[in-house]
């Protein structure tokens, strides 16, 4: 899984079935530290996030395993909402 | 699988219910001589890991089956704790 900072949001009015109803969330990768890294990626929220809260992004297969996302055609689901990263000193 | 270091954890109060209970790590992948290499994820804890020590961790959807039958949605989990290894 990764961090990810949410920094907007994704209106599709045509989409595949399956994906109506469900929030999309453009979402920047981040480091524990909390500085960006990668590509920006499009991911299905289903903990309620909203932009500038940093998320816990969990990609792929496991993403359909997310609340409500069975059998969605989704490889990117927002599961958490972080209050705390704590990262040890010199790593 | 691969190895990685403990080298921090996370507190996340709002999360999938079948995220609850369960530690999130965050682990920094390692070469072979121990030095870091590619970038840190978060991964489950099905082993009861602490910071600072070092894992084998297992990518996909097989990352949850330490907790089966539930399913937990993750794609990175701790399987096991690293005594020590030895490069032949």
């Amino acid at each position: 899984m990764i961090l990810a900072r949410i920094v907007g949001t994704v209106v599709a009015t045509r989409k595949d079935a399956r994906l109506v109803s469900n929030k999309l969330l453009v979402a920047r990768p981040m480091d524990p530290h909390g500085k960006a890294e990668g590509n920006y990626l499009v991911a299905v929220d289903t903990v309620d996030a909203g932009v500038g809260e940093t998320v816990l992004i969990v990609s792929g297969s496991s993403a359909r395993m997310a609340s409500g996302l069975k059998d969605c055609p989704v490889d990117a689901a927002i599961v958490g909402i972080i209050d705390h990263v704590e990262v040890a000193a010199g790593d | 699988m691969q190895l990685a270091k403990v080298i921090g954890d996370i507190v996340a109060t709002r999360k999938d219910d079948n995220l609850s209970g369960i530690t999130l790590l965050v682990l920094q992948p390692i070469a072979a001589d121990g030095s870091a290499t590619g970038r840190a994820l978060v991964a489950v804890d099905a082993m009861g890991a602490g910071v600072g020590e070092t894992v084998f961790f297992v990518r996909g959807k097989e990352a949850s089956f330490p907790f089966h039958p539930t399913e937990v949605p993750t794609d990175a989990g701790v399987v096991g704790i690293v005594d020590h290894w030895d490069l032949g």
